[in-house]
């Protein structure tokens, strides 16, 4: 690794000096190829978008495919219904490493303003990993914008030697998640505890 | 004609005097007062309101399934496109809430109230009778119960945090529950 | 997937969605085809069933208003519109002058908005995806703009206060949106000189999905669909609700009933949007904007029931509201055009062929939110 000073100062002179991940991470980051799938409301803001005025092309995200095998950034944009989250789990399932889930809107969070519906998830992160969430209902196109900005930081710090790696470099993380199953009252299991851990995030936020 | 809750009541009584049919006063001020028809009655009856050349209730626009205390009831709002008139209402009533939630399907008669009444199935439990294919329409099909029903039970499976918004609303739900 | 049926000829079962991208959200048909033509059409609903009605139940009258914007999230201000009316006529509430024309206003601005999206979304279906759908976002963004100015909100106004709206217009708002609305025939005008002659539009909308007034009527279709299948049934001119009866408009009807009559009816119906606008921006008093007499807490309507509805730009948005004269609704049921419009999906489509399946679904123009409630 270099310092970021001689980096720098090298580069002044028309040096340029990077590492195999950072010129790895900068390619990721900058295509981003999201999954073409709306559920909700939030879904005509993530059009919105990727439309003529916010043109989400200038951050390299334009590429919405329809088919999970081609994407790596699913935006859950819209309520997850307890009908529907089966058929996400399996989405996310066959979406090829590595991958990305950006929450957006209060609904995919949390279950939203439907919270205390008896067919509402109350958030996705009970079943699969969250990387950004973006709140509101629904967000701005210009806080899905910011959110994936976050999300390109995240990628860009991502390490893929040593301690702490992220998950698609993790041999021992689950190469899928289970998918609940349809029951006479609530979705088999209610969630996923390997996943869903409110308290830790409660208690660190403390 | 003017097409009134009384007018039509007139009309079916004429033509089908053993129907049993009776008008049910609506005390607030939209003064749609309804007509209630005997669930033996009501396929018959609908067939007439549609097709009678005075009516021609052609336009099932709305159906919605109510919950009463001892009772469940299936509401139909009906127009005339023909002779730009409405809204009739037209409601249907069960035995009971559980072994008799028997009504006849309308669907025959006003093919728009198929996703409507397989809709009330689903959430209020009410079985329409002759109706070509009753599944549930919004739930899964492995769910059992009936969301809509006021002793339906959610399942708790959400973190409660208070809000401000919990004093208003324990204020709201303090008179209904005295009531 | 395949399995011999009774005349021996092999047909294969599809499901399409509830991930598609031609489904306008989560919408999924089992569909069943003898080679690439339908013979059967099964919809599956519920993917984004949000318990709107239940949830109705246990808030008070007001409280619901934030959710009907999440009913048809393309249009929230009509919906607004027809909860607001109908628990007028469930209390007898007076609208004011103003309010009125304010709701004539937003209302044709979200018709315009929405058939707007629409052309967008049936070009994306038909398979010019993008570029259409790039046109249309960028004159929607500019309503939207506009509503951001009134409501501060880009699409959940949350704008209609049971008699009246909860706030007047800004300074120099009027003469904004007059300005913008003079400009959309032109907008109007280049998409029609590149789509309506167009001989690959022609021919897939033409003579697709056709539906007799009949059938349409017992189906229950309402709006656009069910004016395109010839049958000459506005509620604004029935009923003749807010301040429509003194404003000057026609109403387009098709008369075939196939998929193009729906695209054009559209279009036809934006150039009556903008007559009406026009004459609303003349018209408009000054005055109240809210009815005095309603109170904003503790609001209890009289014991009974009413059926309110008005045109949406999907077609008969309907409330019917069953009150106990508490402070919450005992019943809030809505009735919702695009899940009625689909009733009679299956009849368009088999025979048809499983490509012009993805177009009539577009003609009949449904948001899963409304349909799923």
């Amino acid at each position: 690794m270099t310092d970021d000073a001689l980096r720098s100062e090298l580069q002044k002179r028309g040096i340029f000096v990077t590492s195999f991940e950072d010129l790895y991470n900068w390619g990721r980051k900058n295509s981003l190829w999201p999954l073409q799938f709306g559920l909700a409301c939030c879904a005509i803001e993530m059009i919105a978008a990727a439309a003529a005025r916010f043109d989400m092309a200038r951050f390299g995200a334009e590429v919405f495919r329809p088919s999970p095998r081609q994407a790596d950034l699913m935006i859950i944009a819209g309520t997850v219904t307890k009908k529907m989250a089966p058929l996400v789990v399996r989405l996310y399932n066959q979406m090829p490493e590595p991958k990305y889930v950006l929450a957006m809107g209060a609904c995919a969070i949390s279950g939203g303003p439907f919270k205390e519906g008896y067919n509402v998830l109350k958030g996705i992160d009970r079943y699969i990993p969250v990387d950004v969430y973006v709140p509101g209902c629904p967000p701005r196109p210009e806080a899905l914008l910011e959110g994936l900005i976050t999300l390109q930081k995240k990628i860009e710090k991502q390490r893929l030697f040593g301690k702490q790696l992220p998950r698609h470099a993790d041999p021992q993380a689950p190469a899928e998640y289970p998918v609940p199953a349809y029951g006479p009252h609530d979705l088999i299991p209610p969630l996923n505890p390997d996943v869903f851990c409110p308290k830790r995030n409660a208690s660190s936020a403390e | 004609m003017t097409l009134t809750p009384q007018t039509v009541l007139d009309r079916v009584h004429a033509a089908l005097p053993q129907a049993r049919i009776e008008l049910l006063n609506n005390p607030s001020p939209s003064g749609q007062h309804s007509l209630l028809v005997h669930r033996d009655d009501a396929l018959e009856v609908a067939q007439f309101l549609k097709n009678d050349p005075e009516l021609l209730l052609d336009y099932a626009s709305n159906v919605s399934g109510v919950d009463y205390p001892d009772h469940l009831e299936a509401v139909y709002h009906l127009f005339s496109i023909a002779q730009k008139q409405g809204p009739i209402v037209l409601r249907t009533r069960t035995g009971d809430r559980s072994g008799d939630a028997c009504l006849p399907s309308l669907t025959p008669v006003w093919k728009s109230a198929d996703f409507q009444e397989r809709e009330a199935f689903d959430l209020l439990g009410i079985r329409f009778e002759g109706h070509p294919d009753l599944r549930r329409l919004l739930m899964w099909d492995e769910f059992v119960d009936h969301p809509l029903r006021k002793d339906y039970v959610a399942p708790e499976d959400y973190e409660y945090e208070p809000t401000p918004h919990g004093e208003i609303l324990a204020k709201i739900s303090a008179p209904a529950s005295q009531a | 997937m395949t399995e011999a049926d009774g005349a021996g000829a092999q047909t294969l079962d599809v499901s399409l969605g509830p991930q598609h991208p031609s489904t306008h959200g989560v919408f999924r048909m089992n569909v069943r085809m003898d080679g690439e033509t339908v013979v059967k059409l099964q919809p599956v609903f519920g993917y984004l069933h949000r318990n709107h009605e239940k949830l109705a139940e246990g808030k008070s009258w007001l409280g619901s208003m934030p959710f009907t914007d999440r009913l048809d999230y393309i249009c929230p201000i009509t919906n607004n519109w027809g909860y607001a009316l109908a628990v007028e006529k469930l209390a007898g509430i007076e609208v004011p002058d103003r309010a009125e024309y304010i709701r004539v206003i937003v209302g044709e601005m979200t018709r315009i908005q929405n058939h707007t999206a629409f052309l967008g979304f049936i070009l994306g279906d038909m398979g010019a995806w993008g570029s259409a759908l790039m046109y249309a976002f960028r004159e929607r963004e500019k309503i939207l703009d506009l509503f951001e100015g009134l409501t501060g909100a880009r699409m959940m106004a949350n704008y209609m206060r049971f008699g009246g709206v909860r706030c007047d217009l800004p300074a120099g708002w009027l003469e904004k949106a007059r300005a913008y609305i003079e400009t959309y025939p032109a907008f109007l005008d280049e998409m029609e000189k590149f789509l309506t002659g167009n001989e690959i539009l022609l021919s897939r909308l033409q003579g697709v999905g056709v539906m007799s007034a009949e059938r349409a009527i017992n189906g229950g279709l309402s709006g656009p669909v069910l004016r395109a299948s010839g049958v000459d049934y506005d509620i604004r001119k029935v009923d003749g609700y807010g301040v429509y009866p003194r404003l000057k408009f026609r109403v387009p009807r098709g008369t075939v009933g196939d998929c193009f009559d729906r695209f054009m009816l559209r279009i036809l119906e934006i150039r009556e949007s903008i007559q009406i606008l026009q004459q609303a921006f003349a018209q408009i008093p000054q005055g109240p904007i809210l009815n005095p007499a309603v109170k904003t807490r503790g609001f209890k309507p009289p014991v009974g029931e009413a059926y309110g509805r008005i045109e949406g730009p999907k077609g008969e948005l309907g409330f019917h509201l069953v009150s106990d004269g508490g402070e919450k609704p005992y019943r809030y049921h809505i009735r919702p055009p695009s899940l009625i419009n689909l009733t009679l999906l299956e009849e368009m489509c088999v025979g048809t062929k499983i490509a012009d399946v993805m177009v009539i679904l577009g003609s009949i123009d449904i948001v899963l939110g409304e349909v799923d409630r």
